[in-house]
């Protein structure tokens, strides 16, 4: 999170824009919208010194629906875009939304280096197991018997672990919110947002269209049980035993975030503009 | 749903009740525009009118709290517990072939949930002048509960084919 002092009394409608989200009516999306309007608020964050930046799918969407900066990017780079920004930027406070589609399939090197990077910024990654904006086929995250026409008798392969991945890549920040329960979201997204580093948070959220049976999710995620650990070899033993619906913040690291030896740009558009000189 | 927080006093009550429906107003609001978008002409109707009436209930708090900048309090007060306020409405329940019932059902639920909540205060408060106010709101949720079971009658239970879609973005899967 960037160290600019909160302006004074933004109410989350502030950090909404006038643009309708055109997600389909019971998507979690929406209520995950409403968790980062929330969380901005909580935090007092500037709009004009916060972007969210995003890639391509359902998800990404998100960035023209919030007042802050936007940057709605090409598919699977939103992690390459932020890490760009922030680097010569620092001073901004950086979310970057993704979706389990663009985020671990196309998206998922640019993950495991920006885990390892460890760059002062938020990625909010929204799974709903299956690609939504192109009609429901099967996304990393999706189980082995997701059994439709675009998948007959279901892929047979293993989920991607995307929590497990990200401690064991170095994410300095790992939690699992629900987008159903938008205010315990926004309180996880502010402590992500706050605590220094790459923080990541997989939010579960429903995609009503093409997976029905998410509505269920509901009556299935619980808060868990136990309270984050420093520890990530501990974090992964329990996100690996725990039934996918364990709710709250699991990991909180003390790995210092990577800042570039140079602080500030030196070099004057003018002299990098002669590079390109044909 | 949230449980009461410990209310000590008539402040945090009426900001509280004022958030209540502060919160209602937003998701029927988001609801309208979900059906706007989903070219549901009568949904959206019926949300922008949930949504004016409990905006109404929220003026009528503000009123009554005089001076006092209860939005602000209601803010800061937020994170009193897990979960929706209680007439939050589930946006996770909403289908772009809801029907009015599907929406007062939707409504009958948050109502209920909120005279839940003032009866609950009502039970548990031991500040007398926190007793009187809670009992009002209780009587007012009485009200609206009431009021949508009258709505009801006007809307009655849509066929079991209301979410058929002849063209089903489920038809490849």
């Amino acid at each position: 999170m960037s160290s600019i002092e909160p302006r004074l009394a933004c109410k989350p409608a502030d950090y909404k824009s006038n643009v309708n989200p055109i997600w389909c009516p019971g998507c979690g999306d929406y209520h995950v919208l409403m968790s980062f309007t929330r969380a901005f608020a909580q935090l007092g964050l500037a709009p004009e010194n916060t972007v969210v930046v995003s890639g391509i799918g359902c998800s990404s969407r998100i960035p023209a629906y919030t007042n802050c900066y936007g940057f709605h990017g090409v598919h699977g780079r939103s992690l390459a875009l932020a890490t760009g920004l922030k680097v010569s930027r620092p001073d901004l406070t950086v979310v970057v939304a993704s979706g389990d589609g663009d985020g671990y399939s196309i998206g998922g090197n640019h993950f495991l280096h920006a885990c390892r990077r460890n760059i002062d910024m938020t990625y909010v990654v929204m799974d709903n197991r299956v690609y939504g904006m192109t009609k429901g086929q099967p996304s990393p995250t999706t189980e082995p018997d997701f059994d439709t026409a675009l998948s007959p008798g279901g892929t047979g392969l293993s989920p991607f672990h995307p929590l497990v991945i990200a401690l064991a890549s170095g994410a300095n920040f790992v939690a699992r919110a629900f987008s159903g329960e938008p205010n315990e979201t926004a309180n996880i997204l502010v402590e992500a947002i706050k605590h220094p580093g790459f923080s990541f948070v997989e939010i579960l959220s429903p995609c009503v269209t093409f997976r029905p049976d998410e509505r269920d999710w509901k009556s299935q995620v619980h808060p868990a049980p136990v309270g984050p650990t420093s520890d990530p070899a501990k974090a992964a033993r329990r996100i690996m035993t725990d039934d996918g619906f364990n709710i709250g913040i699991l990991y909180r690291g003390a790995r210092a975030p990577y800042r570039p030896k140079i602080a500030n740009a030196t070099v004057d558009l003018a002299e990098l503009e002669k590079d390109f000189e044909l | 749903m949230s449980k009461a927080p410990p209310i000590t006093n008539v402040s945090d009550l009426m900001a509280i009740a004022y958030q209540i429906e502060a919160d209602a107003v937003q998701r029927y609001t988001v609801l309208a525009e979900q059906m706007e978008t989903h070219n549901n002409p009568e949904l959206v109707k019926v949300f922008r009118d949930l949504a004016r009436a409990e905006g109404l209930h929220a003026e009528e708090i503000r009123k009554l709290a005089g001076d006092e900048d209860i939005a602000q309090r209601a803010e800061a007060l937020r994170g009193w517990s897990r979960g929706d306020s209680p007439e939050e409405v589930d946006l996770g329940a909403a289908h772009y072939l809801m029907t009015p019932w599907h929406a007062l059902q939707l409504s009958l639920v948050g109502e209920k949930r909120a005279l839940d909540f003032f009866t609950s205060i009502v039970e548990t408060t031991k500040d007398p002048k926190v007793k009187e106010m809670a009992s009002e709101f209780v009587e007012e949720e009485a009200e609206h509960v009431n009021l949508v079971y009258r709505l009801l009658r006007k809307y009655p239970k849509p066929s079991d084919s209301w979410s058929d879609d002849p063209d089903t973005p489920l038809a490849q899967g």
